[in-house]
């Protein structure tokens, strides 16, 4: 006890310790989407109604042309199936940010935040483990689009895999960002009109770009600069493995950016301090 | 008063160590909110092994206060120390020694009472299998080792707060805050959460800062400290700033100070 009142030298965090928390929070994001099993099946409708339904009728409409990576004609369903795998990350990525705006109104975010570990490598930690609970979604996915006649070769469920991480953690980081930006819960509906649907449309989730340049040439440059079309290109490529170098460029630098941004918000010296008091009350 | 003269005697060589380093040091910390001043250059110290109450009405700038020691706000102006770390130098090993029970209730819901502590002790960096065993011994402790598999969702008010003390304590901080952790509790629940905070104050020489706006909270032999609109107006063991308040109790005190109406028993 006589130790009590002396100041300890600083011992910092051993990997050990680094690790265990990253674990831990992957963990609690895991049973925590095990909980919620609307989310589940709401986050798998969404991808199989675009491909049953929105596919079936665009078959006709749309012809694909052979462009790589595709190596023969394909269906629209098989065109499409990269872009839907995407939104469901995408879908995903915002969905941790409303769990994060949610968290910091229901204090959960301030138990996080108390956390001797730096805050970076938590906020990293949570961007993980909501990619990682993507990646269960898109891989259920992939299971149901099998037997929809959407068959990459078997090589592509592995490569598609550090295609899936980098992009689930590139929107995540992105949720993140906007995130910190919100205040309440109402103003997340906003974002989803402002952010969501403009980043699915305006890319080559449901088209390929050249159709697009044919109809509007300033479109086809918002696509080109939109980060999801960079997405969407790094998954179509990796799950005929092969490698879209270009995008997988701008998917790293945007994920990079991204993050920089998001741990910048959360600093409490900078983003959080400028608002007013999270309890409530001064 | 009430507190046998024995632990009185081991509290204070406690307090009084070789290096007597507080177990936590606010120092001048003033904060606004854009044009609104919630905290004007704040001073006070937590001794470790003490019972230091905050009492403030809701407003006073308390939970601000608590947002800057959990560095949740950057410090505008001042310096917070926990055992000689500074909280925006070296926030981890300030972090590491402080455990926070926040008003608003803090747990997963939808997870069982073991899930929330095992989390938490994760974000501490500590391991699975001794998580483990802390957890156990904790919740023997509160009286809820058969709900350990549990939802939180189906425990009472006291039992969630119980379990919110039990988890700040996990990583064996050396500095206790509690934000108003009574607030909505009946009065047994009350009773049996200040009693367990004030026994780890005496068995295990942790420095407590309990903020609250309820007096008989409070006892003998506390230190207070005063805050109203911002700034701390007194500070000191509870029978000094009655006596220099020329009150009787610490109600009538606390009026005198703040020029407040202040029904008995606490409460604006």
């Amino acid at each position: 006890m006589s130790s009590i009142a002396t100041r300890d030298a600083p011992r910092g965090f051993s990997l050990q310790e680094y690790m265990t928390c990253l674990t831990g929070i992957v963990w609690r994001e895991g049973l925590r989407f095990l909980h919620q099993r609307e989310r589940f099946v709401s986050a798998l409708v969404r991808p199989l109604v675009w491909l049953f339904i929105f596919a079936a009728g665009f078959r006709q409409v749309l012809g694909i042309s052979i462009i790589p990576p595709y190596e023969t004609y394909i269906l629209y369903e098989v065109f499409i199936a990269p872009g839907l795998m995407a939104m469901i990350q995408l879908f995903n990525g915002m969905q941790s940010s409303l769990s994060m705006v949610y968290d910091r109104e229901m204090g959960n975010m301030r138990t996080l935040l108390v956390s001797p570990l730096p805050r970076g490598f938590l906020l990293f930690c949570k961007l993980l483990a909501g990619t990682a609970v993507s990646l269960l979604q898109v891989y259920a996915f992939l299971i149901i689009a099998w037997f929809w006649d959407i068959t990459p070769p078997p090589i592509g469920y592995l490569a598609v895999l550090p295609a899936l991480i980098l992009s689930g953690l590139m929107l995540g980081s992105l949720g993140m960002l906007i995130s910190s930006g919100i205040k309440q819960l109402e103003n997340f509906a906003g974002v989803m009109n402002f952010v969501i649907f403009p980043m699915f449309f305006a890319s080559s989730a449901l088209y390929p770009l050249w159709r697009v340049q044919e109809g509007s040439p300033y479109l086809y440059y918002v696509c080109q600069a939109n980060p999801f079309t960079h997405a969407v290109e790094l998954i179509r490529f990796a799950l005929y493995g092969q490698i879209n170098w270009i995008s997988l460029a701008v998917v790293g630098a945007c994920t990079i950016v991204f993050m920089i941004g998001a741990i910048f918000a959360y600093d409490p010296s900078r983003g959080l301090a400028r608002r007013g008091p999270a309890g409530g009350e001064g | 008063m009430t507190s046998p003269a024995p632990v009185a005697e081991q509290r204070e060589t406690l307090k009084r160590g070789p290096a007597a380093v507080p177990a936590l040091s606010i120092d001048g910390v003033s904060h606004s909110y854009g044009p609104r001043r919630a905290l004007i250059d704040v001073s006070f110290n937590v001794q470790p092994a003490s019972f230091t109450a905050l009492l403030g009405l809701n407003g006073a700038g308390k939970s601000t206060l608590f947002s800057l020691i959990t560095r949740l706000f950057g410090i505008q102006t001042g310096r917070v120390g926990i055992f000689g770390h500074d909280i925006s130098r070296t926030p981890g090993e300030a972090l590491r020694l402080l455990g926070v029970v926040f008003q608003p209730r803090t747990l997963d819901l939808d997870l069982s009472l073991t899930q929330n502590l095992l989390y938490h002790a994760a974000l501490h960096g500590i391991s699975r299998r001794e998580a483990a065993t802390r957890s156990a011994e904790l919740l023997a402790r509160i009286g809820l080792t058969e709900r350990a598999g549990s939802k939180v969702r189906d425990l009472s008010g006291g039992q969630m707060r119980r379990l919110e003390i039990a988890r700040a304590l996990l990583h064996r901080p050396r500095l206790l805050l509690l934000d108003e952790p009574t607030v909505g509790l009946d009065v047994k629940a009350r009773a049996d959460i200040i009693s367990h905070v004030r026994q780890l104050v005496t068995e295990q020489g942790i420095g407590v800062l309990w903020a609250t706006h309820l007096f008989d909270e409070i006892t003998a032999g506390d230190e207070l400290v005063v805050l109203h609109q911002g700034k701390v107006l007194a500070q000191g063991p509870m029978n000094r700033v009655i006596t220099e308040a020329g009150a009787q109790d610490v109600n009538t005190a606390f009026m005198r100070l703040t020029g407040a109406q202040v029904m008995p028993g606490g409460g604006t």
